[in-house]
Protein backbone atom coordinates (compact mmCIF):
# COMPACT_ATOMS: atom_id res chain seq x y z
CA UNK A 1 0.00 0.00 0.00
CA UNK A 2 1.28 3.46 -0.94
CA UNK A 3 0.52 6.60 1.11
CA UNK A 4 1.19 9.95 -0.54
CA UNK A 5 0.47 13.38 0.84
CA UNK A 6 1.59 16.66 2.32
CA UNK A 7 3.58 16.70 5.55
CA UNK A 8 2.29 18.13 8.83
CA UNK A 9 5.41 18.36 10.98
CA UNK A 10 5.67 18.30 14.79
CA UNK A 11 8.47 18.10 17.35
CA UNK A 12 9.58 15.68 20.08
CA UNK A 13 7.40 14.13 22.81
CA UNK A 14 4.03 15.00 21.29
CA UNK A 15 1.73 13.53 23.94
CA UNK A 16 -1.74 12.07 23.55
CA UNK A 17 -3.21 14.91 25.63
CA UNK A 18 -2.34 17.37 22.85
CA UNK A 19 -3.25 14.91 20.09
CA UNK A 20 -6.72 14.68 21.59
CA UNK A 21 -7.46 16.60 24.82
CA UNK A 22 -9.35 14.86 27.65
CA UNK A 23 -12.18 17.41 27.45
CA UNK A 24 -13.29 15.64 24.27
CA UNK A 25 -13.09 12.10 25.66
CA UNK A 26 -16.72 12.08 26.77
CA UNK A 27 -17.56 11.34 23.11
CA UNK A 28 -15.64 8.51 21.41
CA UNK A 29 -17.20 9.09 17.95
CA UNK A 30 -14.30 9.39 15.44
CA UNK A 31 -16.24 12.05 13.48
CA UNK A 32 -16.33 14.19 16.62
CA UNK A 33 -12.77 13.45 17.75
CA UNK A 34 -11.31 14.42 14.35
CA UNK A 35 -12.60 17.96 14.80
CA UNK A 36 -10.34 18.39 17.83
CA UNK A 37 -7.24 16.50 16.72
CA UNK A 38 -4.01 18.40 17.55
CA UNK A 39 -5.96 21.57 18.44
CA UNK A 40 -3.90 22.41 21.53
CA UNK A 41 -0.64 22.67 19.58
CA UNK A 42 -1.87 23.35 16.04
CA UNK A 43 -5.28 24.98 15.78
CA UNK A 44 -5.20 25.04 11.96
CA UNK A 45 -4.45 21.32 11.57
CA UNK A 46 -8.08 20.24 11.20
CA UNK A 47 -8.80 22.84 8.52
CA UNK A 48 -5.48 22.32 6.72
CA UNK A 49 -5.38 18.50 6.61
CA UNK A 50 -6.43 16.75 3.41
CA UNK A 51 -7.17 13.04 2.97
CA UNK A 52 -3.91 11.15 2.45
CA UNK A 53 -1.68 13.70 4.21
CA UNK A 54 1.23 12.49 6.30
CA UNK A 55 2.03 13.39 9.89
CA UNK A 56 5.72 13.59 10.73
CA UNK A 57 7.17 13.98 14.23
CA UNK A 58 10.32 13.70 16.31
CA UNK A 59 11.08 11.43 19.26
CA UNK A 60 8.60 9.54 21.44
CA UNK A 61 5.47 10.46 19.45
CA UNK A 62 2.23 9.66 21.32
CA UNK A 63 3.66 9.53 24.84
CA UNK A 64 1.44 9.70 27.89
CA UNK A 65 -2.13 8.49 28.20
CA UNK A 66 -3.12 5.16 26.62
CA UNK A 67 -6.25 6.68 25.07
CA UNK A 68 -6.90 4.97 21.77
CA UNK A 69 -8.88 8.09 20.89
CA UNK A 70 -5.50 9.61 19.88
CA UNK A 71 -4.70 7.35 16.88
CA UNK A 72 -8.45 7.16 16.13
CA UNK A 73 -8.64 10.96 15.82
CA UNK A 74 -5.53 11.09 13.61
CA UNK A 75 -6.88 8.36 11.34
CA UNK A 76 -10.32 9.99 11.15
CA UNK A 77 -8.74 13.34 10.24
CA UNK A 78 -7.56 11.80 6.97
CA UNK A 79 -3.90 11.23 7.83
CA UNK A 80 -2.73 8.17 5.89
CA UNK A 81 0.49 7.47 7.79
CA UNK A 82 2.53 8.78 10.73
CA UNK A 83 6.33 8.85 10.38
CA UNK A 84 8.39 9.60 13.49
CA UNK A 85 11.93 9.35 14.82
CA UNK A 86 10.45 7.08 17.49
CA UNK A 87 7.06 6.23 18.98
CA UNK A 88 5.85 5.79 22.55
CA UNK A 89 5.06 2.14 23.19
CA UNK A 90 1.31 2.21 23.84
CA UNK A 91 0.58 4.62 20.98
CA UNK A 92 2.54 2.43 18.55
CA UNK A 93 0.63 -0.65 19.64
CA UNK A 94 -2.75 1.12 19.51
CA UNK A 95 -2.03 2.41 16.01
CA UNK A 96 -1.27 -1.08 14.72
CA UNK A 97 -4.38 -2.39 16.46
CA UNK A 98 -6.75 0.15 14.88
CA UNK A 99 -5.07 0.16 11.47
CA UNK A 100 -3.31 3.55 11.46
CA UNK A 101 -0.03 3.01 9.57
CA UNK A 102 3.02 4.12 11.56
CA UNK A 103 6.63 4.11 10.38
CA UNK A 104 9.74 4.63 12.45
CA UNK A 105 12.43 6.36 10.40
CA UNK A 106 14.65 8.88 12.21
CA UNK A 107 16.32 10.47 9.18
CA UNK A 108 13.13 10.82 7.12
CA UNK A 109 11.43 12.39 10.13
CA UNK A 110 14.32 14.79 10.77
CA UNK A 111 14.59 15.94 7.14
CA UNK A 112 10.89 16.41 6.38
CA UNK A 113 9.44 19.88 6.80
CA UNK A 114 5.92 21.23 6.94
CA UNK A 115 4.45 21.17 3.44
CA UNK A 116 6.86 18.64 1.89
CA UNK A 117 5.28 15.91 -0.19
CA UNK A 118 6.11 12.35 0.89
CA UNK A 119 5.33 8.98 -0.63
CA UNK A 120 5.55 6.01 1.74
CA UNK A 121 5.37 2.36 0.72
CA UNK A 122 4.01 0.43 3.70
CA UNK A 123 4.95 -2.93 2.20
CA UNK A 124 8.61 -2.21 1.48
CA UNK A 125 9.19 0.45 4.15
CA UNK A 126 10.51 2.87 1.51
CA UNK A 127 9.84 6.54 2.20
CA UNK A 128 10.41 9.07 -0.61
CA UNK A 129 10.51 12.78 0.16
CA UNK A 130 9.53 14.07 -3.29
CA UNK A 131 10.10 17.71 -2.37
CA UNK A 132 13.68 17.06 -1.24
CA UNK A 133 14.49 14.23 -3.62
CA UNK A 134 15.57 11.86 -0.85
CA UNK A 135 14.74 8.22 -0.17
CA UNK A 136 14.81 6.39 3.16
CA UNK A 137 13.98 2.95 4.56
CA UNK A 138 11.86 2.62 7.71
CA UNK A 139 12.54 0.17 10.52
CA UNK A 140 10.68 -3.02 9.46
CA UNK A 141 7.82 -4.41 11.56
CA UNK A 142 8.47 -7.70 13.36
CA UNK A 143 6.75 -10.59 11.48
CA UNK A 144 4.20 -11.10 14.29
CA UNK A 145 3.08 -7.49 14.03
CA UNK A 146 3.03 -7.78 10.26
CA UNK A 147 0.43 -10.55 10.63
CA UNK A 148 -1.82 -8.23 12.70
CA UNK A 149 -1.37 -5.49 10.10
CA UNK A 150 -2.12 -7.91 7.22
CA UNK A 151 -5.26 -9.08 9.00
CA UNK A 152 -6.41 -5.44 9.10
CA UNK A 153 -5.86 -4.81 12.83
CA UNK A 154 -6.27 -6.68 16.09
CA UNK A 155 -10.07 -7.07 15.84
CA UNK A 156 -10.09 -9.12 12.61
CA UNK A 157 -6.89 -10.88 13.76
CA UNK A 158 -8.51 -11.94 17.05
CA UNK A 159 -11.77 -12.78 15.31
CA UNK A 160 -9.97 -15.11 12.93
CA UNK A 161 -8.06 -16.65 15.82
CA UNK A 162 -11.23 -17.27 17.85
CA UNK A 163 -13.08 -18.73 14.86
CA UNK A 164 -10.07 -20.88 14.01
CA UNK A 165 -9.92 -22.29 17.52
CA UNK A 166 -13.63 -23.09 17.71
CA UNK A 167 -13.59 -25.12 14.50
CA UNK B 1 19.58 -18.49 31.08
CA UNK B 2 19.24 -15.59 33.49
CA UNK B 3 16.12 -13.48 33.68
CA UNK B 4 14.85 -10.29 35.29
CA UNK B 5 11.74 -10.30 37.47
CA UNK B 6 9.60 -9.09 34.57
CA UNK B 7 11.03 -11.72 32.23
CA UNK B 8 10.33 -14.51 34.76
CA UNK B 9 6.67 -13.51 35.05
CA UNK B 10 6.25 -13.29 31.27
CA UNK B 11 7.92 -16.71 30.84
CA UNK B 12 5.67 -18.29 33.47
CA UNK B 13 2.51 -16.77 32.00
CA UNK B 14 3.52 -17.84 28.49
CA UNK B 15 4.21 -21.37 29.72
CA UNK B 16 7.86 -21.17 28.65
CA UNK B 17 10.93 -22.22 30.64
CA UNK B 18 12.70 -19.02 29.65
CA UNK B 19 12.39 -15.89 27.56
CA UNK B 20 14.86 -13.29 26.32
CA UNK B 21 14.51 -9.57 25.67
CA UNK B 22 12.95 -9.06 22.24
CA UNK B 23 10.96 -12.34 22.22
CA UNK B 24 7.28 -12.02 21.33
CA UNK B 25 5.20 -14.04 23.75
CA UNK B 26 1.52 -14.68 24.34
CA UNK B 27 0.65 -14.64 28.02
CA UNK B 28 -2.33 -15.72 30.08
CA UNK B 29 -3.74 -12.72 31.92
CA UNK B 30 -4.77 -12.64 35.58
CA UNK B 31 -6.65 -9.35 35.39
CA UNK B 32 -7.91 -7.18 32.53
CA UNK B 33 -9.40 -3.80 33.44
CA UNK B 34 -10.60 -0.48 32.06
CA UNK B 35 -12.22 2.78 33.10
CA UNK B 36 -15.29 4.51 31.67
CA UNK B 37 -13.27 6.37 29.00
CA UNK B 38 -11.36 3.42 27.58
CA UNK B 39 -13.93 0.73 28.51
CA UNK B 40 -16.76 1.78 26.18
CA UNK B 41 -14.38 1.84 23.18
CA UNK B 42 -13.16 -1.64 24.21
CA UNK B 43 -16.76 -2.89 24.49
CA UNK B 44 -17.47 -1.91 20.86
CA UNK B 45 -14.30 -3.67 19.70
CA UNK B 46 -15.12 -6.71 21.87
CA UNK B 47 -18.42 -7.26 20.04
CA UNK B 48 -16.71 -6.76 16.67
CA UNK B 49 -14.50 -9.74 17.53
CA UNK B 50 -17.57 -11.92 17.27
CA UNK B 51 -17.63 -13.09 20.88
CA UNK B 52 -20.59 -13.10 23.20
CA UNK B 53 -18.95 -13.81 26.54
CA UNK B 54 -15.89 -12.57 28.38
CA UNK B 55 -13.18 -15.15 29.08
CA UNK B 56 -13.70 -15.04 32.86
CA UNK B 57 -16.23 -12.92 34.76
CA UNK B 58 -13.91 -12.83 37.80
CA UNK B 59 -10.79 -11.63 35.99
CA UNK B 60 -12.15 -8.41 34.56
CA UNK B 61 -12.53 -5.16 36.47
CA UNK B 62 -14.50 -2.16 35.22
CA UNK B 63 -13.85 1.03 37.16
CA UNK B 64 -15.77 4.22 36.34
CA UNK B 65 -13.34 6.71 37.89
CA UNK B 66 -12.32 9.39 35.40
CA UNK B 67 -15.39 11.61 34.91
CA UNK B 68 -17.44 10.25 37.82
CA UNK B 69 -19.68 11.24 39.54
CA UNK B 70 -20.76 11.91 35.95
CA UNK B 71 -19.65 15.39 34.89
CA UNK B 72 -22.07 15.79 31.99
CA UNK B 73 -24.60 13.93 29.85
CA UNK B 74 -22.00 12.56 27.42
CA UNK B 75 -19.86 11.22 30.29
CA UNK B 76 -22.98 9.76 31.92
CA UNK B 77 -23.68 7.89 28.69
CA UNK B 78 -20.21 6.33 28.77
CA UNK B 79 -20.64 5.27 32.39
CA UNK B 80 -24.07 3.83 31.50
CA UNK B 81 -22.65 1.86 28.62
CA UNK B 82 -19.98 0.29 30.82
CA UNK B 83 -22.49 -0.42 33.63
CA UNK B 84 -24.85 -2.17 31.22
CA UNK B 85 -22.02 -4.24 29.78
CA UNK B 86 -20.89 -5.23 33.29
CA UNK B 87 -24.43 -6.37 34.10
CA UNK B 88 -24.94 -8.18 30.80
CA UNK B 89 -21.62 -10.02 31.15
CA UNK B 90 -22.03 -10.64 34.87
CA UNK B 91 -18.67 -8.98 35.58
CA UNK B 92 -17.91 -9.50 39.25
CA UNK B 93 -15.59 -6.55 39.75
CA UNK B 94 -17.66 -3.59 38.64
CA UNK B 95 -17.50 -0.70 41.08
CA UNK B 96 -20.39 1.77 41.21
CA UNK B 97 -20.06 5.37 42.45
CA UNK B 98 -20.15 5.09 46.23
CA UNK B 99 -17.85 2.06 46.08
CA UNK B 100 -15.55 3.15 43.28
CA UNK B 101 -12.14 4.71 43.68
CA UNK B 102 -9.31 5.58 41.31
CA UNK B 103 -8.54 2.26 39.62
CA UNK B 104 -4.84 2.04 40.49
CA UNK B 105 -5.53 2.74 44.15
CA UNK B 106 -8.71 0.66 44.29
CA UNK B 107 -7.65 -2.64 42.69
CA UNK B 108 -4.76 -3.39 45.10
CA UNK B 109 -6.97 -2.31 48.00
CA UNK B 110 -9.57 -4.88 46.90
CA UNK B 111 -6.95 -7.63 46.82
CA UNK B 112 -7.21 -8.03 43.05
CA UNK B 113 -3.48 -7.81 42.31
CA UNK B 114 -1.12 -10.56 43.44
CA UNK B 115 2.65 -10.90 43.19
CA UNK B 116 3.56 -12.69 39.97
CA UNK B 117 0.33 -11.73 38.16
CA UNK B 118 0.22 -10.57 34.56
CA UNK B 119 -2.14 -7.62 34.33
CA UNK B 120 -3.24 -5.32 31.53
CA UNK B 121 -5.31 -2.20 32.03
CA UNK B 122 -6.66 0.22 29.46
CA UNK B 123 -4.97 3.08 31.26
CA UNK B 124 -1.33 4.04 31.02
CA UNK B 125 -0.81 4.12 34.79
CA UNK B 126 -1.50 0.39 35.05
CA UNK B 127 2.24 0.10 35.73
CA UNK B 128 1.36 1.13 39.33
CA UNK B 129 0.63 -2.51 40.19
CA UNK B 130 4.26 -3.49 39.71
CA UNK B 131 4.65 -2.20 43.29
CA UNK B 132 3.21 -5.56 44.37
CA UNK B 133 5.67 -7.60 42.28
CA UNK B 134 3.25 -8.12 39.40
CA UNK B 135 3.83 -7.50 35.69
CA UNK B 136 1.33 -4.77 34.88
CA UNK B 137 1.24 -2.64 31.77
CA UNK B 138 -1.05 -0.11 30.15
CA UNK B 139 -2.69 -0.86 26.82
CA UNK B 140 -5.32 0.69 24.59
CA UNK B 141 -8.96 -0.24 24.22
CA UNK B 142 -8.53 -2.78 21.41
CA UNK B 143 -5.91 -4.75 23.37
CA UNK B 144 -8.27 -4.60 26.34
CA UNK B 145 -11.08 -5.97 24.15
CA UNK B 146 -8.90 -8.86 22.97
CA UNK B 147 -7.92 -9.50 26.60
CA UNK B 148 -11.58 -9.64 27.67
CA UNK B 149 -12.38 -11.99 24.80
CA UNK B 150 -9.43 -14.39 25.04
CA UNK B 151 -7.79 -13.90 28.44
CA UNK B 152 -4.46 -13.54 26.70
CA UNK B 153 -2.23 -10.73 25.52
CA UNK B 154 0.89 -10.56 23.40
CA UNK B 155 4.01 -8.82 24.62
CA UNK B 156 7.50 -8.11 23.45
CA UNK B 157 9.73 -9.20 26.32
CA UNK B 158 11.38 -5.95 27.45
CA UNK B 159 15.00 -5.16 28.11
CA UNK B 160 15.48 -3.89 31.63
CA UNK B 161 16.90 -0.93 33.49
CA UNK B 162 18.03 -1.71 37.03
CA UNK B 163 17.35 1.03 39.55
CA UNK B 164 19.31 0.40 42.74
CA UNK B 165 18.03 2.34 45.73
CA UNK B 166 20.49 2.96 48.54
CA UNK B 167 20.28 4.67 51.91
CA UNK B 168 17.25 6.33 53.47
CA UNK B 169 15.13 9.26 52.37
CA UNK B 170 15.51 12.58 54.20
CA UNK B 171 12.62 13.92 56.28
CA UNK B 172 9.64 15.08 54.17
CA UNK B 173 11.03 13.33 51.07
CA UNK B 174 8.73 10.64 49.65
CA UNK B 175 8.32 8.21 46.76
CA UNK B 176 7.09 11.07 44.57
CA UNK B 177 10.40 12.90 44.91
CA UNK B 178 12.30 9.69 44.13
CA UNK B 179 10.39 9.04 40.91
CA UNK B 180 10.48 12.68 39.73
CA UNK B 181 14.22 12.67 40.41
CA UNK B 182 14.62 9.42 38.43
CA UNK B 183 12.55 10.71 35.49
CA UNK B 184 14.77 13.80 35.57
CA UNK B 185 17.76 11.48 35.06
CA UNK B 186 16.16 9.17 32.47
CA UNK B 187 14.08 11.69 30.52
CA UNK B 188 10.52 11.02 29.34
CA UNK B 189 11.66 8.39 26.85
CA UNK B 190 14.72 7.10 28.70
CA UNK B 191 13.01 3.82 29.57
CA UNK B 192 10.95 3.50 26.38
CA UNK B 193 9.98 -0.14 25.76
CA UNK B 194 11.96 -1.22 28.83
CA UNK B 195 11.07 -2.43 32.30
CA UNK B 196 12.20 -0.43 35.31
CA UNK B 197 13.33 -2.98 37.89
CA UNK B 198 13.67 -1.43 41.33
CA UNK B 199 15.89 -3.12 43.88
CA UNK B 200 18.29 -2.43 46.73
CA UNK B 201 17.17 -0.86 49.96
CA UNK B 202 13.42 -0.83 49.49
CA UNK B 203 12.63 -1.63 53.11
CA UNK B 204 12.39 2.05 53.99
CA UNK B 205 9.79 2.65 51.31
CA UNK B 206 6.17 2.26 52.41
CA UNK B 207 3.78 0.44 50.07
CA UNK B 208 2.29 3.82 49.20
CA UNK B 209 5.76 5.11 48.27
CA UNK B 210 6.23 2.06 46.04
CA UNK B 211 2.85 2.54 44.37
CA UNK B 212 3.77 6.16 43.62
CA UNK B 213 7.15 5.20 42.17
CA UNK B 214 5.82 2.35 40.01
CA UNK B 215 2.89 4.55 38.93
CA UNK B 216 5.12 7.02 37.12
CA UNK B 217 7.34 4.45 35.34
CA UNK B 218 5.28 5.26 32.23
CA UNK B 219 6.41 8.90 32.45
CA UNK B 220 9.90 7.68 31.57
CA UNK B 221 8.33 5.69 28.72
CA UNK B 222 8.67 2.34 30.52
CA UNK B 223 6.56 -0.69 29.72
CA UNK B 224 6.33 -1.50 33.41
CA UNK B 225 7.92 -0.80 36.75
CA UNK B 226 8.40 -3.58 39.27
CA UNK B 227 9.43 -4.01 42.90
CA UNK B 228 10.71 -7.14 44.62
CA UNK B 229 8.29 -8.84 46.99
CA UNK B 230 9.24 -8.47 50.67
CA UNK B 231 7.55 -8.77 54.05
CA UNK B 232 5.86 -5.42 53.64
CA UNK B 233 4.34 -6.55 50.32
CA UNK B 234 3.01 -9.71 51.95
CA UNK B 235 1.62 -7.73 54.91
CA UNK B 236 -0.18 -5.46 52.45
CA UNK B 237 -1.57 -8.41 50.50
CA UNK B 238 -2.73 -10.15 53.67
CA UNK B 239 -4.28 -6.93 54.97
CA UNK B 240 -6.31 -6.51 51.81
CA UNK B 241 -7.70 -9.98 51.46
CA UNK B 242 -5.37 -10.86 48.62
CA UNK B 243 -3.88 -14.16 47.61
CA UNK B 244 -0.13 -14.59 48.17
CA UNK B 245 0.53 -15.19 44.48
CA UNK B 246 4.05 -16.07 43.37
CA UNK B 247 7.02 -13.98 44.46
CA UNK B 248 9.56 -13.96 41.63
CA UNK B 249 13.02 -12.54 42.03
CA UNK B 250 15.57 -11.56 39.42
CA UNK B 251 18.50 -13.88 38.81
CA UNK B 252 21.77 -12.52 40.17
CA UNK B 253 23.22 -12.48 36.66
CA UNK B 254 20.13 -11.09 34.91
CA UNK B 255 20.96 -8.74 32.04
CA UNK B 256 20.27 -5.02 32.28
CA UNK B 257 20.92 -2.47 29.56
CA UNK B 258 21.49 0.23 32.16
CA UNK B 259 21.99 0.49 35.89
CA UNK B 260 21.16 3.60 37.90
CA UNK B 261 22.09 3.93 41.55
CA UNK B 262 20.09 6.39 43.59
CA UNK B 263 21.28 7.46 47.01
CA UNK B 264 17.92 8.16 48.63
CA UNK B 265 19.53 10.47 51.18
CA UNK B 266 20.53 12.79 48.34
CA UNK B 267 17.11 12.97 46.70
CA UNK B 268 15.75 16.46 47.38
CA UNK B 269 12.11 17.51 47.48
CA UNK B 270 11.54 17.68 43.75
CA UNK B 271 9.24 19.64 41.45
CA UNK B 272 8.72 18.85 37.74
CA UNK B 273 8.22 22.07 35.79
CA UNK B 274 5.92 22.48 32.78
CA UNK B 275 5.51 20.86 30.32
CA UNK B 276 7.26 17.52 30.78
CA UNK B 277 7.71 15.30 33.85
CA UNK B 278 11.47 15.18 33.11
CA UNK B 279 11.86 18.87 33.99
CA UNK B 280 12.83 18.01 37.56
CA UNK B 281 14.23 20.71 39.82
CA UNK B 282 15.01 20.72 43.52
CA UNK B 283 12.72 22.63 45.84
CA UNK B 284 15.52 25.14 46.45
CA UNK B 285 15.73 25.92 42.74
CA UNK B 286 11.94 26.17 42.54
CA UNK B 287 11.58 28.41 45.60
CA UNK B 288 14.24 30.78 44.29
CA UNK B 289 12.03 31.56 41.30
CA UNK B 290 9.18 32.81 43.50
CA UNK B 291 6.41 31.23 41.44
CA UNK B 292 2.93 32.35 42.52
CA UNK B 293 0.18 29.73 42.13
CA UNK B 294 -3.61 29.66 41.80
CA UNK B 295 -4.47 26.07 42.64
CA UNK B 296 -3.22 22.99 44.44
CA UNK B 297 -4.46 19.45 43.79
CA UNK B 298 -3.66 16.66 46.25
CA UNK B 299 -4.86 13.28 45.02
CA UNK B 300 -4.81 11.02 41.90
CA UNK B 301 -3.59 7.47 41.22
CA UNK B 302 -0.12 8.80 41.98
CA UNK B 303 -0.70 10.42 45.36
CA UNK B 304 -4.24 9.87 46.63
CA UNK B 305 -3.49 7.14 49.20
CA UNK B 306 -3.56 7.39 52.98
CA UNK B 307 0.17 8.15 53.36
CA UNK B 308 -0.35 11.08 50.99
CA UNK B 309 -3.36 12.35 52.91
CA UNK B 310 -1.46 12.11 56.19
CA UNK B 311 1.56 13.92 54.77
CA UNK B 312 -0.62 16.74 53.44
CA UNK B 313 -2.59 16.98 56.68
CA UNK B 314 0.60 17.17 58.77
CA UNK B 315 1.54 20.30 56.82
CA UNK B 316 -1.94 21.85 56.74
CA UNK B 317 -2.72 21.26 60.42
CA UNK B 318 -3.33 24.55 62.21
CA UNK B 319 -2.59 26.55 59.07
CA UNK B 320 -4.76 28.35 56.55
CA UNK B 321 -4.70 28.05 52.75
CA UNK B 322 -3.39 31.21 51.09
CA UNK B 323 -6.16 33.58 50.01
CA UNK B 324 -5.16 33.35 46.33
CA UNK B 325 -5.16 29.55 46.26
CA UNK B 326 -7.87 26.93 45.73
CA UNK B 327 -6.72 23.74 47.44
CA UNK B 328 -8.51 20.59 46.23
CA UNK B 329 -7.96 17.35 48.14
CA UNK B 330 -9.15 14.09 46.57
CA UNK B 331 -8.77 10.84 48.53
CA UNK B 332 -8.37 8.15 45.87
CA UNK B 333 -10.85 5.61 47.22
CA UNK B 334 -13.81 5.36 49.58
CA UNK B 335 -11.60 3.52 52.09
CA UNK B 336 -9.01 6.30 52.03
CA UNK B 337 -11.81 8.86 52.35
CA UNK B 338 -13.23 7.07 55.39
CA UNK B 339 -9.80 6.75 56.91
CA UNK B 340 -9.37 10.51 56.52
CA UNK B 341 -12.57 10.95 58.52
CA UNK B 342 -11.59 8.40 61.18
CA UNK B 343 -8.13 9.89 61.66
CA UNK B 344 -9.42 13.48 61.85
CA UNK B 345 -7.64 14.49 58.63
CA UNK B 346 -10.89 15.69 57.11
CA UNK B 347 -11.28 18.33 59.82
CA UNK B 348 -7.73 19.49 59.20
CA UNK B 349 -8.38 19.90 55.47
CA UNK B 350 -11.67 21.72 55.99
CA UNK B 351 -10.36 23.95 58.78
CA UNK B 352 -7.43 24.94 56.56
CA UNK B 353 -9.86 26.01 53.84
CA UNK B 354 -9.35 23.12 51.42
CA UNK B 355 -12.21 21.51 49.53
CA UNK B 356 -12.43 17.70 49.68
CA UNK B 357 -13.86 15.81 46.72
CA UNK B 358 -15.17 12.28 46.46
CA UNK B 359 -12.81 9.88 44.65
CA UNK B 360 -12.24 10.78 40.98
CA UNK B 361 -9.39 11.25 38.51
CA UNK B 362 -11.16 14.56 37.75
CA UNK B 363 -8.69 17.44 37.46
CA UNK B 364 -5.57 15.34 36.75
CA UNK B 365 -6.55 14.96 33.11
CA UNK B 366 -8.54 18.18 32.87
CA UNK B 367 -11.79 16.27 33.23
CA UNK B 368 -13.66 18.10 35.98
CA UNK B 369 -13.36 19.19 39.65
CA UNK B 370 -10.65 21.79 39.16
CA UNK B 371 -10.02 22.85 35.57
CA UNK B 372 -7.46 25.64 35.09
CA UNK B 373 -8.25 28.93 33.32
CA UNK B 374 -5.96 30.82 30.93
CA UNK B 375 -2.54 31.44 32.44
CA UNK B 376 -3.30 29.76 35.78
CA UNK B 377 -0.69 27.76 37.66
CA UNK B 378 -1.24 24.65 39.72
CA UNK B 379 1.00 22.61 42.01
CA UNK B 380 -0.33 19.10 41.68
CA UNK B 381 0.49 15.70 43.11
CA UNK B 382 -0.66 14.13 39.84
CA UNK B 383 1.56 12.63 37.13
CA UNK B 384 1.52 14.76 33.97
CA UNK B 385 2.20 18.41 33.28
CA UNK B 386 1.72 18.36 29.50
CA UNK B 387 0.40 21.40 27.61
CA UNK B 388 -3.29 21.81 28.44
CA UNK B 389 -3.34 18.69 30.60
CA UNK B 390 -5.42 20.31 33.36
CA UNK B 391 -7.33 22.86 31.37
CA UNK B 392 -6.48 25.92 29.29
CA UNK B 393 -3.62 25.48 26.86
CA UNK B 394 -1.70 28.33 28.53
CA UNK B 395 -2.15 26.98 32.07
CA UNK B 396 0.80 25.40 33.89
CA UNK B 397 1.10 22.30 36.07
CA UNK B 398 4.00 21.76 38.48
CA UNK B 399 4.24 18.16 39.68
CA UNK B 400 5.23 17.62 43.29
CA UNK B 401 4.68 15.54 46.41
CA UNK B 402 1.77 16.03 48.85
CA UNK B 403 4.19 17.77 51.25
CA UNK B 404 5.28 20.35 48.66
CA UNK B 405 1.72 20.77 47.35
CA UNK B 406 0.37 21.37 50.85
CA UNK B 407 3.18 23.77 51.78
CA UNK B 408 2.65 25.68 48.52
CA UNK B 409 -1.06 26.01 49.24
CA UNK B 410 -0.18 27.85 52.47
CA UNK B 411 2.42 30.24 51.06
CA UNK B 412 0.69 30.82 47.70
CA UNK B 413 3.88 30.03 45.82
CA UNK B 414 5.92 26.90 45.14
CA UNK B 415 7.41 26.05 48.53
CA UNK B 416 8.76 23.25 50.64
CA UNK B 417 7.95 22.78 54.32
CA UNK B 418 11.07 24.73 55.36
CA UNK B 419 9.45 27.89 53.98
CA UNK B 420 6.61 27.45 56.47
CA UNK B 421 9.03 27.23 59.38
CA UNK B 422 10.72 30.43 58.22
CA UNK B 423 7.38 32.19 57.91
CA UNK B 424 6.34 30.97 61.33
CA UNK B 425 9.50 32.18 63.05
CA UNK B 426 9.15 35.51 61.26
CA UNK B 427 5.64 35.89 62.68
CA UNK B 428 6.98 35.37 66.18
Amino acid sequence: MICKGTVHKYGDHVDTDVIIPARTLNNPDPAFLMQHCMEDIDKEFVTRVKPGDIMVAGLNFGCGSSREHAPISIKASGISCVIAESFARIFFRNSINIGLPVMECPQAAKDAQMGDVIEANLDTGEIRNITRGKTYTAVPFPPFMQRIISAGGLVPYTRAKIEGESI
Amino acid sequence: MSMTMTQKILAAKAGLPEVSAGDLVECNLDLVFANEITGPVAIDEFYKMGVEKVFDTKKIALVPDHFTPNKDIAAASLAKKMREFARAMNIEHYFEVGRVGIEHALLPEKGLIRPGDAVIGADSHTCTHGALGAFATGVGSTDMAAGMATGTGWFKVPEAIKVVLEGQMSPYVSGKDVILHLIGILGVDGARYRSLEFCGNISGLSMDDRFTIANMAIEAGAKNGIFPVDELTMEYIAGHGGNAGVAYSADADAQYVQEIVIDLAKVPLTVAFPHLPENARSIDEAEALDIAIDQVVIGSCTNGRIDDMRAAAAILKGRVIHENVRCIVIPATQDVWKQCVDEGLMNIFIDAGAVVSTPTCGPCLGGHMGILAEGERCVSTTNRNFVGRMGHVSSEVYLASPVVAAASSITGKISGPAALEKEFSHDL
